[in-house]
C-alpha cells in the first residue's frame, strides 16, 4: 500500500493509502474530515471542493496520490480559533444556503476565487463558481455573500 | 420582542459554513466494524431471474456475505402503500434493479463481491413509454376522474380546439444521495440513521422486512442534503437493506448510493402525456374542457395515485372551469418507480391548463394575459371537486399589483418594439398565476406531533415529527417555540427527528411541515407555559392570566421572575415541565368515489412575470427578468420564505427548460449523471430577479397566520415556458400567426424546432380550400372592391380591416377569415385601433352615426326596454367609462340581458386603461364574429 504524506489544514498527515483512493475518500474516511461532500462523483457539482496548494480541486475525481507533499485546506481549516473566515461569516449573513450540502465546497471555491481576485464582479463570481451546483437554488444569495466577503476582506486589509 | 416574522439566522447556520453540520453518511467513522453494501444489478428492463449463485462472491477477500431473499425473515417487500415492491425480485422490472446485495469491509470489496455473483435472466418484452403502456393496457390504477357541468356546451363554443402535450419528468438530484446506516444496539433493537423525509414509514418498512414489531426499530434523521419529495418513500429500501445486513451479520451496515446508482434506481417526477379538447367563447371565456392525463408511474405504484389525484385537483390552476371532465390514469412501465417531487402532480396539470389558455388566446387573437384573467376564479366560486375557493381575491390583487410593479404593459410594448427591430433575436414576455392547495389529500396524514422538554435551568429541547431538508423547518419551529415560551432562540435546542421521541408521524411533505409540526410544538409549549403561569401567579401574586412570558423573563403587574428560576420552582412544586403537542388540520375531507370534498385547508396564491430572449439561429435563450409576487401569509421567517420562492422557481425553470430525462430503447437511463443531466445553475437565475410577498396577508386558522411556501413557487416557472412561447411566436413573419406549441422541457433544441415550424407555416399557402361555404366561395373569388363592399361593415366604421385581409384569400372557413381579420386589427397601430373603438356607438344611446347592424344588436339585447332608472344608470356609467378610457364601453351584447351588461360595466370600470383597451378590442372581435356568422 503506497505511503503518503501531506499537510491538511496546517497539520501534517502521513499514512498508508490503498491504491486508487480518491482524495475525497482519504479526507473523509481516513482523516475523518466530513466537510467536503460527495455529490456527483464526476467533478461536476463542486460539493467536494478543497484547496490543494491554494487551488480549488474536485476531491471526488482527484487521486489521493496527487496530493502527496501538498498542502490541503478543507472547509474545516478556514476558521481560526473559532473565528470564522470572512467568507463563512458572509454566507451566514446572507443566509446563502438551504440544505447546506453544497455549502462547504461553495465556500472553499469562493475562498480560492477571492485569493486571486480580491474584488470580483458578479459575473466573475458566477464564472468562477460555475462548476458548483446548488440544487436548492440559492444562487442569488451566494453571489451576494461572495461579494460581501470580498468587501469585508478588503476592509480587513486596509484596517 | 417576538422572533416570529423576523429574519433570524438559520438554526444550523454555523454548522453549515464550518462543515460541522452532519448528514447521515458523515457518521460512518463512528461505527467500528462497518460493512459496506453494493447491489447486484440486473442488465435488463424486464426479465425473469432464472438463476442466482452467490458462492463465488463470498470467496472474494473482505466479502462477508451476500444478501438475498433467503435472508428475509419478515415480508420482503418495501411498497409503501400497495405491497408491490419485492426487495429481492424474481421478476426484474426495470433496468439495473438490484437482485442481491454484497456486504464487505470496504466499498471496493463489496463492488467486487457483487461482480462475482452469477445471475442469469430470461429477458422479457419491456414497456418503456406511456404510449406503449396505453396500447398494451398496462396500468397501475383505474382511471381517476373529476367532473362537473355539461360538456355539451362545447359543441356551440365559438372556439373549439384540441391538442396533445408531452411533459418530461425530473430527477431530484438532491445533492446528498440516498443513504442509510443501521446497527443493532445494546438492547438488541435495530437503529437506523436514514436520510428520509418520513422516519415513521422507514421504521414501518424496516420492521416489516425484519419481521419485527415497530417498537424494536428506531429511525433517526439528522437532516437531509436536499430531498424535494425524493426521500418521502424512496429512502425506505436502502434503510431496509442496511437493517437486513445488520440483523444478519450483527455489524453496522452502510448503504449509500453513488450518484449513478441513485439516478438509475430511484424514482423521479412523473413524465405525463396530456390530451385536451377545449371550448372558449370568442372573448376568451373558457366554456368547457376535457382533459386526459397519463402519467408514467414506472414499475410500482409508490405514490403515483395521490399524485394523479393532485393533478386532477390542479388541472384548473387559477381558473374557473364551468364544465370539465378530467381523467387521469397511471401507466405501468419498466422504469424506476416515479414518486413525489415538489408539487406532487400539480405542476404537470397546471402546465396543461396554461397551454390551453395560451392556445385559446393565440387562436382568438387575444393577449394571453387577458384570457387568463378573464377566467380567474371569483371569491365563492367552487372548484371542479366542490371546494369553495377562499381567497380568490388575493389572486386578483396579486395579478394587478404585479402587473403594475413589473410594468407589464410598458414592457409588453418594449418587447414588441424590440421584436420589430430584430429579425433573428426575439424577446418574449408572459405573466402566469399559480394557485396551490395545501394539505395532504389523504386526510389522515394531516396531523402533527411534538414533544417539548423544559429543563430546570430553563433550557428547552424540542422534538417534533418533521424533518429538515433545507426548507428551514427547524428554524421556524425554533422561532415558534421561543415565542411561545418567551425565551431567546438560543435556549431552544431542536433535536434530530427520531421515531422514539415522536411516534406515528407523517412525512415532511406537501409543504405542510410548519403548518402541522409548528402548530403541534406551539400546542406543547402553550401547555407548559400554562402550567408555569399558575406557578408564576403564586410568586408574583397575580392571576395566572396576567402572566407574560418574554425575553427569558416571566412578569405580571410590574414584577418579574427569570424563566429559569420559575422552571426550578415549578420542578420543586412538582409541576411537569414537559408536554406532548398535537395538531390536526380541521375541516378537510374528500370522497374519491364522488369526486367531491374539501381536500385543502387553504390555497396558496402567486404570480410571476418573466421576460426571455431567444436566438433564432440556435434556439438558445436567456432569462432576462422575473418578478414574483407570492402569498406566504404572515411569514414566520421572511429570509427562509424568500429563499424557498427563489429556489423553487429556479428548480421549476430547470424542470421546464433544461432538465431532460432520456431513456434508450432498452430502458436504460441515458441521462444518468451530472455530466449528461443538465441542472439549473448560475445562468438559469434571471438576470433581474424580484421577489415580493403579498402584504397584510395573514391566513386564518394557520400557525402564526403563515402559509405554506415549499411547493407553490415552483409552478411560477410556467411563466418562463410561456415567455419562451411568446418569443417563438414573434418569429412568425407571415400574416397568419399560428398557435405555437412545444413539448416540455423547452430545451434549446425544442425551441429551435418550434421557431422553424413557425417560420415554415407562415409561407404563403397554395393549397386550395376544400368544400368552402357558398358565401365564402364568393368572397374568395371576389376582387378587392367587391370583398370590401361585402365585409367592410364587419368592423364598425373600419373597412380597412377587410381591405387588408383580401390578399390572404382563400379562406378555408369562417373561423379562418375571422382569425385573419382579428390578427389584422391586432397588428394595426394604436391610433387605428382607437378609431375602430370610437366608431362604435354608446350603448343604449340612439347615436346618430350608429350603423344599422349596431341598432339591431342593441335591440336584440332589449336595451330599448330598459326602465328609465336603468337607462339613466347605464348612461351615467357609460359616460364615466368614456371619460376614464377615452372610448365607448363595448360589449358584444347579443344574447345578453341588460342586467348582464350593467354588471359588466360595473366590473370593468375599475380596470386599467391598457387592460380595458385590450378588452374592448376583444369585444369588437366577438361582435365581428357574430356579424360574420350572420352576414356570410
Amino acid at each position: 500500500m503506497p505511503h503518503l504524506s501531506l499537510t491538511v489544514n496546517g497539520r501534517s498527515w502521513r499514512g498508508d493509502v490503498p491504491e486508487g483512493t480518491r482524495l475525497l475518500d482519504l479526507l473523509r474516511d481516513q482523516i475523518g474530515l466530513n466537510g467536503a461532500k460527495l455529490g456527483c462523483g464526476e467533478g461536476q457539482c463542486g460539493s467536494c471542493t478543497v484547496l490543494v496548494d491554494g487551488r480549488a480541486v474536485a476531491a471526488c475525481t482527484a487521486p489521493a496520490a496527487s496530493a502527496a507533499q501538498k498542502a490541503i485546506v478543507t472547509v474545516e481549516g478556514l476558521s481560526e480559533d473559532g473565528r470564522l473566515h470572512p467568507v463563512q461569516q458572509a454566507f451566514i449573513d446572507a443566509q446563502a444556503f438551504q440544505c447546506g450540502f453544497c455549502t462547504p465546497g461553495m465556500i472553499v471555491g469562493a475562498v480560492a476565487l477571492l485569493a486571486r481576485n480580491a474584488s470580483p464582479t458578479d459575473s466573475e463570481i458566477k464564472g468562477a463558481l460555475d462548476g458548483h451546483i446548488c440544487r436548492c437554488g440559492t444562487y442569488p444569495r451566494i453571489v451576494e455573500a461572495v461579494r460581501a466577503a470580498g468587501a469585508a476582506m478588503a476592509r480587513g486589509r486596509r484596517g | 420582542m417576538t422572533l416570529v416574522g423576523r429574519p433570524v439566522p438559520h438554526e444550523s447556520a454555523r454548522g453549515h459554513v464550518t462543515g460541522e453540520a452532519l448528514y447521515t453518511d458523515d457518521l460512518l467513522g463512528r461505527l467500528p466494524g462497518l460493512l459496506h453494501a453494493w447491489p447486484v444489478l440486473a442488465p435488463h428492463a424486464h426479465a425473469r431471474l432464472v438463476r442466482l449463485d452467490v458462492s463465488a462472491a463470498t470467496n472474494e477477500p473482505g466479502v462477508l456475505t451476500v444478501l438475498t431473499g433467503d435472508d428475509v425473515r419478515g415480508e420482503g417487500d418495501t411498497g409503501p402503500t400497495r405491497h408491490d415492491e419485492p426487495l429481492f425480485p424474481a421478476e426484474v422490472m426495470f433496468h439495473r434493479q438490484p437482485v442481491a446485495w454484497a456486504l464487505a469491509d470496504t466499498l471496493e470489496g463489496a463492488r467486487r463481491g457483487a461482480a462475482r455473483v452469477v445471475a442469469e435472466y430470461e429477458e422479457l418484452p419491456a414497456i418503456l413509454t406511456i404510449q406503449d403502456a396505453i396500447a398494451g393496457e398496462s396500468f397501475l390504477t383505474p382511471p381517476l376522474r373529476l367532473a362537473r357541468g355539461d360538456l355539451g356546451v362545447m359543441t356551440t363554443s365559438a372556439l373549439r380546439f384540441e391538442g396533445e402535450l408531452s411533459i418530461g419528468g425530473q430527477e431530484h438530484f438532491y445533492l446528498e444521495t440516498q443513504s442509510a446506516l443501521a446497527w443493532i444496539d445494546e438492547t438488541g433493537g435495530v437503529v437506523v440513521q436514514s436520510s428520509t423525509q418520513h422516519p415513521s414509514e422507514t421504521q414501518e418498512i424496516v420492521a416489516r422486512v425484519l419481521g419485527l414489531a415497530r417498537h424494536q426499530v428506531t429511525v433517526e434523521c439528522l437532516r437531509m442534503g436536499g430531498a424535494f419529495g425524493g426521500k418521502e418513500t424512496q429512502a425506505n429500501t436502502w434503510a431496509a437493506i442496511a437493517a437486513l445486513g445488520a440483523a444478519k451479520t450483527g455489524r453496522p451496515v452502510r448503504v449509500r448510493l453513488t450518484r449513478a446508482l441513485d439516478m438509475s434506481l430511484t424514482g423521479k417526477r412523473h413524465p405525463y402525456l396530456a390530451r385536451y379538447v377545449a371550448g372558449f367563447s370568442a372573448t376568451g371565456e373558457l366554456e368547457a374542457v376535457r382533459l386526459w392525463l397519463w402519467s408514467d408511474g414506472g414499475w410500482s405504484l409508490d405514490l403515483s395515485e395521490p399524485i394523479m389525484w393532485r393533478s386532477l385537483f390542479h388541472c384548473d390552476n387559477a381558473y374557473h372551469l364551468p364544465a370539465v371532465e378530467a381523467i387521469g390514469r397511471v401507466c405501468r412501465t419498466h422504469k424506476t418507480s416515479q414518486t413525489a417531487f415538489r408539487g406532487f402532480g400539480g405542476p404537470q396539470a397546471m402546465v396543461v391548463i396554461e397551454e390551453v389558455m395560451t392556445q385559446a388566446a393565440h387562436r382568438l387573437g387575444l393577449p394571453p394575459h387577458v384570457v387568463r384573467e378573464r377566467n380567474f376564479y371569483r371569491e365563492s366560486d367552487t372548484t371542479q371537486y366542490g371546494q369553495t375557493v377562499e381567497g380568490a381575491d388575493r389572486l386578483r390583487t396579486i395579478w394587478s399589483t404585479l402587473g403594475e410593479t413589473s410594468a407589464f404593459e410598458r414592457r409588453r410594448a418594449q418587447v414588441d418594439a424590440f421584436n420589430r427591430a430584430h429579425l433573428h433575436v426575439k424577446r418574449g414576455l408572459a405573466i402566469t398565476p399559480a394557485k396551490f392547495g395545501i394539505s395532504f389529500t389523504a386526510a389522515f396524514y394531516n396531523q402533527g406531533s411534538a414533544l417539548v422538554l423544559v429543563y430546570r435551568d430553563g433550557s428547552v429541547q424540542v422534538n417534533h415529527g418533521g424533518t429538515e431538508m433545507g426548507q428551514g423547518l427547524f428554524t421556524k419551529i425554533r422561532q415558534i417555540a421561543a415565542d411561545s415560551l418567551g425565551v431567546p432562540a438560543e435556549w431552544i435546542r431542536l433535536m434530530p427527528t427520531r421515531t422514539d421521541k415522536v411516534p406515528n408521524t407523517s412525512a415532511t411533505a406537501a409543504s405542510a411541515g410548519t403548518d402541522l409540526n409548528g402548530a403541534a410544538v406551539d400546542d406543547a409549549c402553550r401547555q407548559i407555559a400554562g402550567r408555569l403561569s399558575a406557578v408564576a401567579a403564586g410568586h408574583l401574586d397575580c392571576d395566572p392570566s396576567a402572566v407574560r412570558f418574554a425575553g427569558g423573563v416571566v412578569s405580571a403587574r410590574g414584577r418579574s421572575i427569570p424563566f429559569a428560576d420559575l422552571c426550578e420552582s415549578a420542578y420543586r412544586e412538582r409541576v411537569p415541565l414537559f408536554a406532548q403537542g398535537f395538531y390536526r388540520t380541521p375541516d378537510i375531507h374528500f370522497d374519491p368515489a364522488a369526486g367531491r370534498g374539501r381536500p385543502f385547508h387553504y390555497f396558496a396564491y402567486g404570480a410571476a412575470v418573466s421576460e426571455v430572449e431567444v436566438d433564432g439561429f440556435t434556439g438558445a435563450y436567456r432569462f432576462l427578468r422575473t418578478d414574483i409576487l407570492q402569498d406566504v401569509g404572515e411569514s414566520i421567517s421572511p429570509v427562509i420564505d424568500r429563499g424557498q420562492v427563489e429556489g423553487g422557481f429556479v428548480q421549476g425553470v430547470g424542470w421546464l427548460t433544461l432538465e431532460e430525462l432520456l431513456w434508450d430503447d432498452r430502458g436504460r437511463l441515458a441521462t444518468g449523471g451530472a455530466s449528461t443531466y443538465k441542472l439549473p445553475s448560475w445562468t438559469e437565475v434571471p438576470e433581474v430577479f424580484h421577489v415580493d410577498f403579498l402584504p397584510r396577508a395573514a391566513q386564518p386558522g394557520v400557525i402564526s397566520g403563515s402559509k405554506a411556501v415549499g411547493e407553490p413557487p415552483l409552478m411560477l416557472a410556467i411563466s418562463v415556458r410561456e415567455a419562451l412561447r411568446d418569443a417563438v411566436k414573434s418569429f412568425s413573419t407571415g400574416s397568419n400567426s399560428p398557435p405555437v406549441t412545444f413539448d416540455s422541457p423547452a430545451t434549446p433544441e425544442r425551441i429551435f424546432f418550434a421557431i422553424q415550424e413557425v417560420r415554415l407555416r407562415n409561407r404563403p399557402t397554395t393549397r386550395t380550400p376544400t368544400a368552402p361555404a357558398t358565401g365564402l366561395a364568393r368572397l374568395n373569388a371576389a376582387d378587392r372592391a367587391g370583398f370590401v363592399a361585402a365585409l367592410g361593415w364587419v368592423f364598425e366604421g373600419s373597412p380597412w380591416v377587410a381591405e387588408r385581409v383580401w390578399s390572404q384569400r382563400p379562406f378555408t372557413s369562417l373561423e379562418a377569415l375571422h382569425t385573419s381579420m382579428v390578427s389584422e386589427v391586432a397588428r394595426a397601430s394604436r391610433e387605428e385601433q382607437l378609431q375602430l373603438l370610437c366608431a362604435h356607438p354608446d350603448l343604449g344611446e340612439r347615436a346618430r352615426a350608429m350603423s344599422d347592424a349596431s341598432l339591431d344588436e342593441q335591440a336584440g339585447a332589449g336595451l330599448g326596454g330598459l326602465s328609465p332608472e336603468g337607462h339613466r344608470g347605464l348612461q351615467e356609467l357609460n359616460a364615466e367609462y368614456r371619460r376614464k378610457f377615452g372610448f365607448p364601453f363595448l360589449y358584444a351584447v347579443k344574447g345578453s340581458t341588460p342586467d348582464q351588461i350593467l354588471e359588466a360595466l360595473v366590473r370593468r370600470l375599475p380596470r386599467s386603461g391598457d387592460e380595458e383597451f385590450a378588452e374592448a378590442l376583444a369585444q369588437v372581435s366577438r361582435i365581428a364574429r357574430f356579424r360574420l356568422e350572420e352576414g356570410v
